[in-house]
């Protein structure tokens, strides 16, 4: 039924990746490890991005969830010391690499596959990709294109500027 | 490739919210440049901005084209009631909040309700899953920080915790099922999506029943619904007055009109999958669901001592009430429809009018409890009043509007023939009388320890609890026809797909 292919086995090793990284968030006691699966999880989803002919949508996965939000995040988790347990020692080094070495891998992977294509032959040309993949330029059309995604994109950046200005106001001292 | 866009005929779709967007700057201004003995200026300026612009759904109404800005949102006569409905209680509640010590000064405050409010009046019209989904966050998570805004009080931060716990959690439940409808048939569209389900699904009807759970897991959080009602008492309790009050009308409101639009229009009643009419399934689930919710209400509301708990758990109740209605949308769905649209109306006032009195209460007493209101009644005839008719109205007693909103809901029931459904309501409403009559009674008879102490009215209170208890005995006497004659108007409009 599923047949075996290079896009199945991809699909099977970033699925795990994707739901083992989650658990490893939701099971890990220590918070600064659930940051780091949160990463391997969000490393997943890039790859199923790629998968699915966005690469772009891969590559801002990665840019924003993976070096922006999960490194802020261990960032903050880092900054309230007395939650996070960091008293214990990562002694598992072994461990570490192999997960470091993988994590490698699948950056490779998922660099390399928009320009092989999953079934490992070279795209002729690579700046015009298959036609059911949107370009940016589509995508960018369609986010203030009034006939489609104009209203909730505006206002999502209007959600974005209150949400601001009340974490301000909830997190600064009174200045009275 | 893009179709043509005519900016000016999409306009008055969204004039409300664009409008709402300027306020929201000039009320930053005002705050940054205003100085600070203006502060409280804002929100007055606020309040009549809100006021103005509750007016322009009804100079700007429904055209022939309903479908604007590509079927993001839908304009039509139910969105433009519900479109008043909420801004018109957001304005009510910036006028209360003038008289809170404790959020009434700073300009963010408002700033973040008027916010608030857009996501709401934009839920009122979302007919993209999309736009339902950015709309409903526009709403929630303002309120997470509104209900944390006394940052110094640590039942308001515990507050502000709980609910944007639960409520994250419910957005994510929702989400999912979102994304089993939108999987199963690439459609983002509320109106289309169903007439893509044969196709999709073929005879299996299990994706859409477990997206239909989803929604209802989410929806019923936003309404507190049992047994997604576990917030709504800390929450109520915790946030500051004039936030309980919006989130009990407006949030309340524009909850209700989206879960109204999303099952009649994803689930509708030609729907059959398998043999399985998903209509059939979700009236009874929300049959039940009614029934548990406003017993469970009705029956922790007996005990409660404090006057904000009380409310929690009879807005609880009350959703319940609002719940029959949506169960009966099966048949007669015009009356069904424009029976829960008048409820939410007469309620918006109702609840407004009931958290202004408990405002100025405690702000005077210091105290929420229920047995400090005793003697209210000489401290202060007019306030016990105000507060008289609105816990009159929501225990369904005429004059108040109460009566009519809940004759019209359970007439809803038996005119589908879930008489049942209409006998268990009566029996709760009747169950109810008792700890609001409580209330009356500890105000007008009995003594307490504040007994000497009057409260004095600001000039804001007054007209806040003025014109809440004018509406609600407008809305119970006079009132009552005309409005439900509007409603069913609008309900129509809905159903016209």
């Amino acid at each position: 039924m599923i047949e075996i292919n290079a896009q199945s086995i991809a699909f099977a090793i970033l699925a795990v990746l994707t739901l083992g990284g989650g658990l490893g968030v939701v099971l890990n006691r220590n918070l600064f490890r659930g940051a780091i699966w949160l990463m391997v999880s969000l490393f997943g989803v890039a790859g199923i991005f790629v998968l699915l002919s966005a690469p772009f949508l891969a590559a801002v996965q990665v840019l924003v969830y993976i070096g922006a939000i999960a490194i802020l995040i261990t960032f903050a988790v880092m900054l309230t010391r007395s939650m996070t347990n960091l008293g214990e020692r990562f002694v598992r080094r072994t461990a570490g690499i192999v997960v470091a070495v993988l994590l490698f891998f699948f950056i490779l992977l998922g660099t390399i596959l928009p320009v092989w294509g999953v079934d490992g032959t070279r795209y002729d040309d690579v700046s015009a990709p298959a036609e059911n993949v949107a370009t940016t330029r589509e995508l960018g059309v369609a986010l203030v294109d009034g006939n489609q995604f104009v209203l909730p994109f505006e206002v999502a950046s209007l959600l974005l500027t209150a949400a601001m200005i009340g974490a301000i106001v909830i997190a600064r001292e009174d200045e009275e | 490739m893009e179709a043509s866009f005519d900016f000016w005929t999409h306009l008055p779709a969204v004039i409300p919210e664009l409008l709402l967007t300027v306020l929201a700057v000039v009320v930053l201004l005002l705050d940054l440049y205003g100085g600070k003995e203006n502060r409280r200026n804002i929100a007055f300026v606020s309040a009549i901005g809100l006021a103005a612009i509750a007016v322009t759904p009804l100079i700007w109404g429904p055209s022939e084209q309903q479908v604007f800005w590509g079927g993001m949102v839908r304009y039509d006569l139910i969105a433009q009631i519900f479109k008043v409905m909420i801004i018109i209680g957001a304005s009510i509640t910036c006028l209360m909040a003038a008289d809170d010590s404790e959020v009434g000064h700073k300009g963010e405050f408002y700033l973040i309700v008027i916010v608030a409010t857009l996501g709401a009046s934009l839920i009122a019209a979302a007919a993209d899953l999309i736009m339902v989904f950015v709309g409903l966050e526009t709403l929630s998570i303002p309120l997470y920080i509104l209900a944390a805004f006394r940052r110094d009080d640590e039942r308001s931060s515990e507050s502000g915790m709980k609910y944007f716990l639960f409520g994250a959690f419910s957005s994510g439940v929702m989400l999912y099922g979102f994304s089993l409808l939108y999987g199963f048939t690439g459609e983002t569209n509320i109106y289309t999506l169903s007439q893509a389900f044969p196709a999709a699904v073929a005879d299996n009807p299990l994706p859409l029943i477990g997206a239909l759970l989803m929604l209802l897991v989410g929806f019923g959080f936003k309404v507190s619904m049992v047994p997604f009602h576990f917030w709504t008492p800390d929450v109520y309790e915790g946030a500051p007055t004039p936030v309980t009050a919006y989130v009990s009308v407006a949030s309340k409101a524009a909850s209700f009109a989206l879960l109204v639009r999303v099952l009649l229009a994803v689930f509708p009643v030609t729907l059959v999958i398998g043999q399985e009419n998903l209509q059939t399934l979700w009236v009874n689930l929300v049959s039940v669901l009614a029934i548990v919710t406003m017993t469970i209400g009705n029956v922790l509301a007996l005990r409660q001592t404090n006057i904000k708990r009380l409310l929690a758990y009879s807005s609880i109740a009350q959703a319940g009430y609002v719940l029959v209605g949506v169960a009966a949308m099966q048949s007669q769905s015009d009356y069904s429809v424009a029976s829960v649209a008048f409820y939410l109306l007469m309620y918006t006032f109702t609840n407004l009018g009931a958290f202004a009195g408990v405002l100025i209460f405690s702000e005077t007493t210091g105290s929420e409890n229920i047995k400090d209101m005793g003697g209210l009644s000489r401290r202060n005839p007019w306030l016990a009043l105000g507060m008289t008719i609105a816990i009159l109205s929501l225990a369904g007693i005429p004059p108040a509007a109460g009566f009519f909103g809940k004759f019209y809901l359970f007439t809803a029931a038996v005119n589908a023939n879930m008489v049942l459904l209409a006998i268990i309501a009566v029996l709760n409403a009747i169950v109810a009388l008792y700890y609001y009559l409580i209330v009356i009674k500890v105000m007008y008879v009995d003594r307490s320890q504040y007994d000497s102490q009057s409260i004095a009215l600001s000039r804001s209170t007054l007209w806040v609890i003025g014109l809440t208890s004018i509406a609600v005995l407008l809305l119970g006497t006079f009132g009552a026809q005309p409005f439900f004659d509007w409603a069913a108007q609008g309900a129509q409009a809905l159903l016209a797909l």
